[in-house]
């Protein structure tokens, strides 16, 4: 059940056909050339997430949630965020996390079961994924209260100001940690944006039994301001993010933006989708396609022509053969190493159980 | 050559059905082509192909089951020669002298390929041992220890492996099938005649194939036996009921007027409540034995072998065995016991059509604790029913008849007929006794018979 009509507060710059739909109170003034930066983005963390959907399919991967139809959203938030800005996503932000400019390679270790989540390529300001559903708006709360703790926020130099950002889905909004943080950052204008990407399904409860009215329009009650826009057009996620990061900066609070998209994959790859939704809705959706739309308005205005694409895809399938080459070649941890990654002080009772096993393990004879 | 072997393509599942092939042997392939449509308890999904090559061999055929970790297909490159499967194939050490093994190495098996939830297929196996075991050939020279691991004899590839032409002249290996007792001179007879001694089921000693057999069936040709492979729902039924005799089992009858009841779902269906629900005598019997499970609890119980503790289950997850286009299913209705009658009927006439239209989804059938089965559907007056392995007792319902039924004492004595059924319950001996599980039928069949006095309840 997907509610036809998003609403009139509906942002939407960019239509499915690629035509732009302008004025609104959100305007998007970037250039021409920077939606091809991120158009490329989009289609090479599509490709990855294929990649990654296929190594599982191969034995390679334990798990893989895909992003597939959530690219705008992604791509769209994570550029409007800079340097110290925190970004707190959950655990399908491959999109995200490729902006922030961590190697795809790292996010296949955790999926491979062969690595924690602290990427070696991961910057400071991305948190590693959250796997538990909604925790880490708490946690992001609390980090946006640091940031004001630091003078990071209301300065007069905008430039010298930051905030945090925290990625979490549709089913999330039922949790309690989702609603504590919004209680918690309402009352203490935290400058925290929540990015709720509203792909319609929790797993395979939809949306109509998340929620009576639409999600955006919850912020209200908690004393803040809520936007509901067209996830799958990047150039309104972008708009009305930069919109709430910058208020978030100033000192003006927290902004709940929902970002009206779709899962078109599975939950992840343990699920199988054609259990509780009809082929003719994935149908509808697909032809709402992000990437569709702004690669024909980028046509239309030729600051892409088909070459620009076919070296995209070029370049697409060159990451696709190095995640796949990659994948397989991750190496094994050691399990000692485990000891002395939950903590950042390890105790010392951790200590002397790493001792014992690595004296058990040196009472056999060496492999072959 | 590379041999892809099944994944585990949801998190923890052990198995699943090879339901299609979308590649034959001769095929090319590319990466990430789709090689095959396999069926998991969780769902149906395809599997693309880890190389680029050309399909030599299928391992599996379709609608087989396959352990995850078992290679189900085979890529070589263009041209490349092959090895059939059913040759050794681990001639690895090429360089290595056999011969000098040391044997206690050689005897150690070789670690079975392990398949993690999260970790994938994994492609390399160790052997290790502890040192504190001593070694079983002190004399072995030691520079052997290290290397030498193989666990078969090597023979020369060459004269295990037959070299076949690229472009699909690949003969698929042949199993070799027992061949069905006989002598020489009924074989001669059978070659002649040219009947198939593997379609004869023999009338000799120990199933021995005669020289009349042979004659009888070439003369009188049988209708070839259908053969239905064992998988999916009838696999699961096969296993469940093999697994339920290791329980030592056994079965009390009673016969109960239901008359009561009858007149009662009259009452239930003219109201408004059960407008659009299954009011059956079913719905009765399945209230009435949660009630006479709140009193005798041990026939809503399990076993727990892990520490000897018998369970007894606070909540009655109520199968019921249906017949689906699936094959036989239990789905169960959750928390039975705390539904009212309403509730229950509509819990009932949910589950029905879900099992109708075949939707039952795995976490329907999970965590059963008691079932009932209504063979009296079929017309039957009443049966054995067999317990499902995790449960102590399953009740069975035959059909209601009208019967001649002796009713009043003494000078009132005299014959009416009235609605009689007869149910059986079959219990887990070990964790219910003859006492339980009387009592219990006992009370089912009182309240099926004056339902008011459920109010007692």
């Amino acid at each position: 059940m997907i509610d036809p009509v998003p609403g009139p507060d509906f942002v939407q710059l960019l239509d499915p056909t690629g035509s732009r739909a302008e004025p609104h109170r959100f305007g998007y003034s970037g250039s021409d050339a920077e939606l091809a930066a991120d158009l490329r983005d989009m289609l090479l963390i599509r490709r990855l997430d294929a990649e990654a959907t296929a190594l599982q399919r191969k034995g390679e991967l334990g798990l893989w949630a895909p992003l597939l139809g959530q690219e705008a959203a992604q791509v769209g938030s994570a550029r409007a965020t800079r340097g110290a800005d925190l970004i707190v996503p959950s655990y399908r932000e491959h999109g995200v996390a490729w902006c922030a400019g961590i190697d795809p390679l790292d996010l296949l270790t955790t999926f491979r079961g062969t690595g924690m989540t602290d990427w070696a390529s991961r910057p400071a300001n991305f948190h590693p994924y959250s796997f538990v559903i909604g925790t880490q708006t708490l946690h992001a709360v609390g980090m946006a209260m640091a940031l004001r703790l630091d003078g990071l926020v209301g300065n007069s130099d905008p430039n010298r100001n930051a905030a945090a950002i925290v990625y979490f889905g549709d089913g999330a909004t039922s949790q309690g940690d989702v609603n504590e943080a919004f209680v918690f950052a309402a009352s203490f204008a935290a400058p925290v944006v929540f990015f709720c990407q509203n792909n319609q399904y929790a797993i395979s409860e939809p949306t109509s039994v998340q929620t009576k009215i639409p999600l955006y329009q919850r912020a209200a009650g908690f004393g803040f301001p809520g936007v509901r826009v067209d996830g799958n057009d990047l150039l309104a996620v972008r708009a009305v993010t930069e919109w709430a990061m910058e208020r978030a900066r100033r000192g003006d609070g927290p902004t709940l933006i929902e970002a009206y998209t779709y899962r078109v994959g599975a939950h992840t790859t343990s699920d199988d989708p054609t259990k509780y939704r009809s082929a003719d809705e994935e149908q509808a959706w697909r032809a709402k396609d992000p990437i569709t739309r702004l690669r024909n308005y980028l046509l239309g205005t030729s600051a892409i022509d088909q070459s620009w694409l076919d070296s995209v895809e070029a370049e697409a399938e060159s990451l696709a053969e190095r995640i796949r080459l990659g994948c397989v070649n991750l190496p094994e941890p050691k399990l000692e190493e485990f000891f002395t990654q939950a903590y950042a002080d390890t105790p010392d009772a951790l200590f002397s159980q790493r001792a014992e096993h690595l004296a058990y393990e040196a009472s056999f004879e060496a492999t072959r | 050559m590379f041999e892809f072997k099944l994944p585990d393509p949801g998190e923890g599942l052990t198995e699943a059905e090879i339901v299609r092939w979308v590649v034959a042997a001769g095929d090319e392939v590319a990466v990430n082509d789709v090689l095959v449509e396999i069926e998991t308890a969780k769902s149906l999904v395809e599997l693309p192909s880890p190389y680029a090559g050309v399909v030599a061999e299928l391992l599996v055929a379709e609608g087989e089951m396959v352990a995850v970790g078992s290679p189900i297909i085979r890529i070589g490159e263009r041209g490349e020669t092959w090895i059939p499967a059913a040759e050794p194939t681990e001639p690895t050490l090429g360089s290595a002298e056999p011969a000098l093994a040391e044997p206690a190495i050689a005897d150690q098996p070789a670690e079975p390929t392990a398949v993690l939830v999260g970790y994938g297929v994994r492609t390399a196996s160790t052997t290790r041992r502890r040192r504190a075991v001593p070694p079983h050939s002190s004399n072995a020279p030691s520079s052997n220890a290290q290397s030498a691991t193989v666990q078969a004899p090597i023979q020369p590839l060459a004269t295990q492996s037959t070299a076949f032409d690229e472009l699909g002249a690949v003969p698929r290996p042949i199993t070799p099938t027992p061949l069905p007792r006989s002598t020489p001179a009924v074989r001669r007879v059978a070659r002649d005649l040219g009947v198939d001694l593997t379609q004869l089921n023999g009338t000799g000693p120990d199933g021995l194939i005669t020289a009349e057999d042979v004659v009888a069936a070439h003369t009188q040709p049988r209708a070839r036996d259908e053969r239905i492979p064992l998988r999916g729902i009838r696999r699961q039924m096969f296993n469940s009921m093999t697994a339920s005799l290791q329980i030592p089992q056994a079965t009390a009858l009673i016969e109960a007027d239901v008359t009561g009841t009858v007149d009662m779902l009259q009452t239930l269906k003219q109201r408004r409540e059960f407008a659009e629900l299954r009011v059956s005598p079913l719905l009765v019997f399945a209230k009435a034995a949660c009630l006479a499970i709140s009193r005798i609890p041990e026939i809503n119980s399990s076993f727990d072998g892990s520490c000897d503790e018998i369970v007894l289950h606070k909540a009655v997850n109520l199968g019921i065995a249906a017949a689906t286009p699936r094959g036989l299913l239990v789905p169960n209705i959750k928390n039975a016991d705390r539904m009212n009658l309403t509730e229950l009927a509509q819990a009932l006439t949910a589950m029905v059509a879900v099992a109708r239209d075949g939707r039952v989804q795995p976490a329907d059938l999970a965590r059963g604790t008691f079932t009932i089965t209504n063979i009296g559907v079929f017309g039957v007056d009443g049966g054995t029913p067999i317990l499902s392995p995790g449960e102590s007792a399953i009740m069975c319902l035959g059909t209601i008849r009208r019967k001649p039924w002796v009713v009043g004492t003494g000078a009132d004595e005299h014959l009416e007929p009235r609605s009689v059924c007869t149910v059986s319950l079959t219990f887990d001996h070990r964790l219910v006794d003859g006492a339980m599980a009387s009592k219990f039928l006992a009370e089912v069949a009182t309240i099926m018979s004056n339902p008011g006095l459920a109010l007692m309840f």
